[in-house]
């Protein structure tokens, strides 16, 4: 456990000093900031624009750094050579794998706290500047609490993701990698369509396949409930409990996965 | 007990992309490194240096045969614990410093707060990285980062290492570091294995060696059974040879040869006497300089070694 936590804190302190996900963050809060300024536009609708915008933008540059730190931290460790010295210590290779997934898990945590923050500080300044009058029509209130829950759903979509990024980069180049993990996530989306395909194509087969690769992917928009908190609707707490042990459960099995192929590699 | 065993050792490798086939990188080696001893493993590129070294790391699993170090089979956590590794062309993380990579590293051998920072201070002074250590690693010279990679193979004090190309990207003065260094490590009864293409530091550090081609072990043993150290000429250098001179001993001499400000070196067989070939030279004016024997070198074995080797496989 200690090794894991070692690796751990290696790769956490190694991606904090990179620029990458720094800037992604700054653009993010940014973006975050700048949406201020775009929902005053918008006459009745700020309050809304303003969470969708946001809680999009944590979303999206979240997903970047989790797509490309997760395919560096394996993948280019190889391809550099730097996994040589690691290996040759008293680790496991399924400790240093497990380590490396959790110091990108706290990487984007403390990312996605910053981009949050920043979120918050725009929507109490809106709170603070609004008349009360134009408050009464919001949907919800500007700092509602429900907007945690809808990061809290995207941390967990964006750890099932580095989790993805990981199990490819354990066998594949970073570009691959990085490729078959934005496939996945775009496909992780839509999904949904795949179940009811037969109702597109009435072919036995194919709508058989379309089934088996509804299972295998893995189903992200259940982690979506952006539209949900802005809009004011209830979520219910069994569905983001749900959501949370689905991911638990695939990010368990990727990681199982991508140990077992470690494990089994050879360095040339 | 052997530090380092192994037995029919052997590696396979596909190659091909529609139809991968088997190439041998490593073929049946059985080696054996006794405790103490500085065993230089050498041959060309592509020998199966590097493939000999992972597979003794358990980068690499073998296609057949067994490796162990320490009477443990490789791999092992025992056997990490008590072994250091240099890898070829190292690199670390660009954005650690190097005191940082160290103490991640030490923390990995189970070294704790005032320990680990002794043992990272202590090795780092011993391979010449001084206040350079609070740089990021990114910002360093190939030199440096090869020291930062000694250092990280010697942090746990290990009682076997294995040094892939310790030389490579050192200058002059930090090739004699290093085999300062490894000679402390045999003074301390280290066992030190490692690979080299630099055969002057082979014949200087080794007690054994092993010379590996086309992935087999073509010769190994100690350098004084592998060289004969049988005398093979003399090599003269002199000063003001006139040409009558140069002419006459023409004929009696391998080669002679003009260096730079009026002097020539001249090879003798060994069966000409050098004291009546001194008087002779002095009689015509010239001026001796030096006078060395001639022997065979580990570099003439291992052209010999390699070079047959690589004849059986042509077939000529």
């Amino acid at each position: 456990m200690r090794s894991i936590a070692l690796v751990a804190q290696a790769v956490f302190k190694e991606s904090v000093r990179d620029r990458v996900p720094y800037s992604m963050v700054a653009f993010a809060v940014l973006i975050i900031a700048a949406s201020y300024l775009i929902s005053q536009l918008t006459a009745g609708q700020d309050m809304k624009i303003l969470k969708d915008l946001g809680l999009a933008a944590i979303a999206v540059f979240g997903l970047l750094i989790a797509v490309f730190i997760g395919i560096n931290l394996v993948s280019k460790e190889v391809e550099r050579r730097s996994v040589f010295a690691v290996l040759a210590k008293p680790l496991s290779r399924s400790q240093f794998i497990l380590g490396k997934y959790f110091g990108l898990a706290l990487t984007l945590v403390v990312n996605l706290s910053v981009m949050t923050l920043a979120f918050y500080a725009v929507l109490l300044y809106v709170d603070l500047t609004t008349d009360a009058l134009l408050k009464a029509a919001w949907p919800a209130p500007a700092l509602d609490p429900r907007l945690v829950i809808a990061v809290v759903l995207i941390v967990a979509e964006l750890m099932l993701v580095t989790a993805i990024a990981l199990f490819f980069s354990t066998f594949s180049s970073p570009l691959l990698s990085a490729l078959l993990t934005l496939g996945v996530w775009v496909a992780g989306h839509f999904n949904a369509d795949l179940r009811n395909f037969e109702a597109v194509l009435d072919v036995r087969p194919v709508a058989l396949l379309a089934r088996a690769v509804y299972y295998l992917l893995p189903n992200l928009a259940p982690f979506n409930i952006r539209a949900e908190v802005v809009h004011g609707v209830p979520v219910p707490a069994s569905q983001v409990a749900l959501t949370l042990a689905y991911a638990a459960v695939y990010i368990t099995i990727l990681l199982l996965g991508a140990i077992a192929v470690f494990r089994r590699r050879d360095f040339k | 007990m052997a530090a380092i065993e192994t037995e029919d050792l052997s590696k396979d490798f596909l190659v091909g992309f529609w139809r991968p086939r088997p190439y041998r990188a490593l073929d049946r080696l059985t080696l054996s490194v006794g405790e103490g001893e500085v065993f230089g493993f050498l041959g060309p590129n592509g020998a199966g240096k590097s493939t000999t070294l992972k597979l003794l790391m358990q980068l690499l699993y073998p296609t057949g045969g067994t490796a162990r170090i320490l009477g443990r089979p490789v791999g092992d956590r025992s056997v990490k614990q008590r072994t250091g590794f240099l890898p070829e062309n190292p690199y670390f993380y660009d954005h650690l410093t190097a005191e940082e990579l160290l103490s991640y590293f030490a923390r990995l051998f189970g070294l704790r707060g005032a320990d680990a920072r002794r043992r990272v201070s202590s090795v780092l002074d011993d391979v010449g990285i001084g206040s350079e250590r609070r740089l990021r690693l990114r910002q360093y010279s190939k030199g440096m980062i090869q020291r930062v990679g000694l250092a990280q193979a010697l942090l746990n004090e290990p009682d076997v290492v294995f040094l892939d190309e310790p030389m490579s990207g050192l200058d002059p003065l930090g090739r004699r570091h290093v085999r300062q260094i490894m000679l402390r490590l045999r003074d301390r009864g280290c066992t030190v294995f490692f690979s080299s293409h630099i055969l002057s530091d082979a014949e200087a550090l080794c007690s054994r060696v092993a010379i590996l081609a086309q992935g087999r072990l073509v010769a190994s043993g100690h350098l004084s059974e592998i060289l004969a150290f049988e005398l093979r000429g003399w090599e003269l250098v002199v000063s003001h040879l006139s040409d009558e001179a140069r002419a006459a001993i023409a004929p009696r001499v391998r080669s002679i040869t003009a260096l730079a400000r009026g002097r020539f070196t001249i090879e003798l067989p060994a069966e000409e006497s050098p004291d009546r070939f001194l008087h002779e030279l002095g009689s015509r004016g010239a001026q001796v300089v030096s006078l060395n024997p001639l022997r065979e070198t580990l570099e003439d074995y291992f052209v010999q070694s390699v070079g047959a080797a690589e004849s059986r496989q042509t077939g000529l």
